[in-house]
Parts: structure tokens; sequence; C-alpha cells
């Protein structure tokens, strides 16, 4: 329990809690205020970004599984989404099994990919692995692009509206209907996350990742280990490729490339790696970060014209920055900062 | 039979540019242990370095050429100094992310001062094609083989004679030695960076000179990856022979079955020799495997 001195512990239940003080409660209840106010307060522009948000810290949290909780690193994430996104359109508008139905199948298929490309981590750990994620993005990049029966050779794939059952969303009610959707898709998958690390699979990961051989002595089956860890990871980012596809209503590959994988990983370097509340922190400042810019190109435009066909290269460049700036200030990214601020605030007026 | 050796010549040609991108590539990891996913960018910087000089500027051949080696210098201290210093005894994760971002931000700077159309450059390696046995090749393409073997001699000679060199093969081997004899380590990690700079610009520059001066030439930084881990990560030789076997592959299965193929088939070999030999042809075997 908490008290003025510090938070103890009598029970181990009451330690297994994932929020132990009353402020943890109070910022809880806080952000599912702003949550459930949001979509009454923002516009269809930024409910449209707070939706790809949404989807992103389900594959922010997917990957962090991977790279932040078992230390494999995976530049994979774009072959992946891919997996997700084409499984659920053709199994739910080519087979006609209704959306939910096909999502989860989607999810479970981008799991097995996912597996069969881990099966390299048995063997290979940190660049070696690094470079063999990137393979295997290239080598599904390249089915995907090449095998005409996915997208009937036209390249891309036009998915319906998404409707479950009697249920169809409304084009005028487009991003609200969504936001519901994502937002507790997105927080059901933070809560599976989070506890994933309070069960015995997930402390193997952590195992794994910390020391390896270690971990082996005291009884964790590696092999296995690794190779869940990519299943469920792949899992979650199945999942989000899945939305990715009903939401966008396209599909092409063009979403898929290396740079998507390359962005995700950015999200977790920028949240913190290792830290589910990271992965979402990293997704939202990934998310904004565009949008950001370009309110602020608009605003400049008026002084600096030029500056608006400037806005693809100031973007990667900014995009660039930041993880750059990230890496070499706090490597722990925003979570960190986050927590030295709670910190100094609860500390304050003594520095700790 | 003329395609045989036409294709086989372009094949040469790629795989010489290939293994001049990868020395750089190979050099940083021999040196500092970084993964450098910039190469491409440091090719493509190099080229456009070399188009400042020698167009935006109009200086002659050869001081557009040292131009741009200068920039390449400073470009190669700046990055080691300022980005990858700070980062030594990191997590692999956090040095792969370091040098992802480097490249993003070299290829928007390349974009805000250049634009992204195809920039005219005057062919600098003569035109024309001559016939060898029966086939047709451009010249072009055979004095890009000469420049490639010339710059990798010179390299390996700087390896196996000059003190620098020698300093450097001792840091690659063990960095604590070296530092005991007295080796500065930070100037060798410099040194390597500053090296691969200049290997790059000669192939952005080469290859820029076989197509255009435009951000395609990054991309081509991405096949430096089935080329090095072909020929094993720290082997200079290794990317000779990664190079060459990755460039002729690419241009036999583009040529004999289908230019689509060709573009992962590399990925394809990467897969493939991380599965059965993971330290290459040539790279040390020290992996481990747990």
């Amino acid at each position: 329990m908490a008290t003025a001195t510090g938070i103890h512990h009598r029970t181990y239940r009451s330690e297994l809690r994932l929020r132990h003080t009353k402020a943890e409660y109070f910022r809880l209840a806080l952000m599912l205020v702003l949550l459930l106010a949001a979509p009454y307060v923002l516009d269809k522009y930024w409910l449209g970004i707070a939706n790809v948000i949404l989807i992103s810290v389900i594959g922010a949290v997917g990957l962090n599984i991977l790279v932040g909780f078992t230390g494999q690193i995976s530049l994979g994430q774009g072959g992946f989404l891919a997996v997700g996104a084409f499984t659920s359109v053709i199994i739910s508008d080519r087979a006609g099994v209704p959306v939910p139905i096909s999502i989860a199948i989607a999810v479970l298929m981008t799991a097995a990919v996912g597996a069969f490309f881990g099966l390299p981590a048995l063997r290979l750990k940190g660049l070696y692995l690094a470079i063999a994620t990137l393979a295997s993005q290239e080598i599904i990049m390249f089915v995907v692009r090449r095998w005409e029966w996915l997208t009937e050779g036209k390249g891309y794939l036009e998915v319906e509206r998404l409707h479950v059952g009697g249920f169809q969303v409304e084009r005028q009610m487009f991003e609200v209907q969504w936001y519901w959707i994502l937002l507790a898709l997105a927080t059901l998958a933070v809560v599976v996350a989070r506890n994933l690390f309070r069960t015995t699979l997930g402390r193997s990961f952590m195992a794994v990742r910390d020391q390896d051989i270690a971990a082996e002595a005291i009884g964790v089956n590696i092999t296995r280990a690794k190779v869940t860890a990519f299943a469920v990871s792949s899992g979650f980012v199945g999942l989000a490729g899945a939305l990715t596809a009903h939401y966008t209503e396209t599909v092409t590959w063009e979403r898929f490339t290396l740079d998507v994988s390359v962005l995700y990983l950015a999200m977790i370097i920028v949240g913190g790696l290792g830290s589910i509340a990271g992965a979402v922190y990293g997704a939202i400042f990934m998310g904004l970060l565009p949008a950001l810019l370009t309110e602020l190109v608009d605003v400049l435009g008026s002084s600096l014209p030029s500056l608006s066909d400037q806005l693809p290269a100031l973007r990667n460049a900014v995009f660039g920055i930041a993880i750059i700036v990230f890496l070499l200030v706090e490597p722990r990214g925003l979570d960190r900062i986050w927590t030295r601020m709670k910190d100094y605030v609860r500390f304050w007026p003594f520095r700790y | 039979m003329n395609t045989f050796i036409s294709l086989t010549i372009y094949g040469l040609s790629d795989g010489a540019l290939l293994a001049l991108a990868a020395l750089g590539f190979v050099l940083i990891y021999k040196a500092t242990r970084v993964i450098n996913f910039a190469q491409g960018e440091f090719l493509l910087v190099g080229a456009y370095m070399f188009y400042t000089g020698f167009v935006v500027m109009r200086l002659p051949l050869i001081f557009a050429a040292v131009f741009g080696v200068l920039v390449a210098i400073v470009l190669g201290v700046v990055v080691e100094r300022f980005i990858l210093r700070p980062l030594i005894g990191e997590h692999a994760i956090s040095v792969i992310m370091v040098t992802i971002g480097l490249s993003s931000v070299l290829k928007a700077l390349v974009q805000i001062f250049y634009g992204t159309s195809v920039r005219e450059q005057p062919p600098i390696l003569p035109t024309g094609s001559i016939q060898v046995a029966g086939a047709t090749v451009p010249v072009n393409r055979l004095i890009v083989i000469g420049i490639a073997v010339i710059v990798l001699f010179a390299f390996s000679a700087f390896f196996q004679r000059s003190r620098h060199g020698v300093a450097m093969r001792a840091v690659a081997d063990d960095q604590q030695a070296a530092l005991t004899m007295g080796i500065s380590v930070k100037r060798i990690f410099s040194l390597a960076w500053v090296l691969a700079a200049v290997s790059a610009l000669i192939a952005g520059v080469l290859l820029a000179d076989l197509s255009a001066v435009e951000q395609g030439i990054a991309a081509f930084g991405l096949m430096v990856f089935p080329v090095v881990i072909l020929g094993g990560l720290d082997s200079v030789p290794g990317t000779v022979v990664g190079g060459l076997v990755i460039g002729m592959l690419k241009q036999y299965v583009s040529g004999y079955a289908d230019p689509g193929l060709a573009e992962v088939i590399p990925y394809i070999v990467l897969v493939a020799i991380l599965v059965v030999r993971p330290y290459g042809i040539f790279g040390e075997t020290r992996i481990e495997r747990v």
C-alpha cells in the first residue's frame, strides 16, 4: 500500500498489481476520460490521425514484445503487416467470411509466418538477425508484388467498407465509428501485452533478452521462447495489418515497405524499448510528428512559400533527427523521460 | 553466347561497384562493430558532391574529385565523432537505429538541396562500345571494373603496408591490445569512417556515371547486405568475392530468367548463407549460438 514514506507491500498479491498508488489510478481515469471524450472534441482530420495512431499502437506494442522484451531485432515488420492485411481481406471479401473472423484468422496466419521467419533467430543474434529479417522483409514484399492471385493482377486490393452482421460503417460517421472499434482493440492489445509479462511465457522472453545462457541454465526453453516471441509479436502486427487494410479500404504493397519497418522501430526506440507504455508513447509521437510538421509548414508557408514543396524531405529529416537525438540523449525514450518527470515531482524539493 | 558475355561484363561491373560499396561497410564493421545502414546514402552524398563540384561549380574533373573527397572526409569524421562515438558500448539495436536515422537525414538533405529530379551530368568515363568476343560491351563498364580493381588494390596495400593500415588491423583484431600498444582507437574509428565515406564516394560517382545522378543511388546500398553476408562481415577479400557473385548472379537471373526475380535473388542467397554458414565465405567464425 502507498504511504507517505513509499510503497510497502504486505502481500504478494498487492505487489503484483499493475497500479499501486492513488495517483496512478487518477492518471488512468484521466486518460480514460480524454480517450472517451476525443470523438466529441476532435474534428474528422485529427480523428483520422488518432485512428492511424491507434493502429500503430497495436503494431508498436507487437514489435516491442519482440525487440524490447525478447531482444530480437526485427526489420521485417512491414512484411508481417502485409501478411495480416492481405490474409484478412482475401478471407473476408473473396471468401465472404465475416470480418471479425477474417481478422482473427489473419492474426493466426501472421503469427505462423512470423514464427517461420523467426527460425533464423535460433541460430542468429543481434546484427545477423537484423540482416536476416531485412531479407525476410524483401522476400515477403517480392511475393506480395509478384503473386498475381493476391491482387487479381491489379497490384492492389480494394476492400469493402466494414460491415459486421447488420452493422455497417457509415460514410458520415466513418472516423468516429472506427475510432471506437480501434480504441477497443488497441486497449485490448495493450492490456494483453501488459499482462503477458506477468506470465511465465513473458518472463521467459525477458530472461532470453537479459542473459540467454543463464536463461537456459534455469530451465527456460530458449528455442520455444524465441519462436513464440516471434509468433506472439507477429500476431499483434497481423492485427495491425488487417485493421490498416479494413480502415484504409485499399491494400497495396507500397504501404508495407522497409520504410514502414523502420518507422515502427523508430516508434519503439523513441517511446522506450522494453516498455508497453513506451510503445504507446512512441506510436503517438511518430503519428503526430508529420501532422504537426504539416501544421507548422502551413503557418510558416505564408512567409516561406517554398517550404511546402520541401515538406516530404523535411519530414524525413525530422524523422531521422528525432531518432538520432533520442538515441544520443535518452536511449530509453519517452517512457524514461516521463518517469523522470514523475520522480522529480514526487521527490520535490529533494533531488533524490 | 553473346548474351552470356555481355551479362558477365555487366555483372562484373555491378559487382565491382558492390565490392567498393561493401568495402566501406566492412571497414566500419571490422574496426568499430557498427552495421552502417547509411552506406547507400554515403554513395548518394558522394555522387551529389561530385556533381556539385563538377557541374554546379564547374571545377575541372580532378578538382571536382578532390572536392568530393574532402566532403567525404568531413562527413566521415563528423558522423563518427558526433553520432557513433557517444553510442560506443550501447546495444546493437541502438547502433543500427542511429545509422538508419542518419540515412534518413542524409537522404532528406540531398532532397532539400537538389530536389528529386534526375540531374544531368556529362559523362566522365568514355562512352561508346567495343566488341568483346562477339558481344557489344560499353567501354565505361570495362573502365569501372578497372578502377574498382585499382582502388581495391590500393586499399589492401594500405592495410598491408602503411602504419595506419596496420594499426587498423590491430584494432580490428583486439581493441584493448591495440590500446596498450599506443594506438589511438578513437583515431582509428575516425579513419574507418573516413575511408568508408571515400570508397562510397568512388562507388557513388561511378554508379552515377553508369546510370544517373538521382535518389535511386541510395537503394543500391541495400544490396550491400547480401554481399557482406556472403563474403563475411569482417572480410575485405570477401567483399570482392561477394560483390562479384551477387553482381553476376543478378545479371544472369535478370537476363535468363526474370528481372523481377533478380531483385530478390540476393536476399534469398542471403538467407541461405545465414542458415548454412552465417559467417560467410571468409568471415571470422565468431558467431555465438545459443
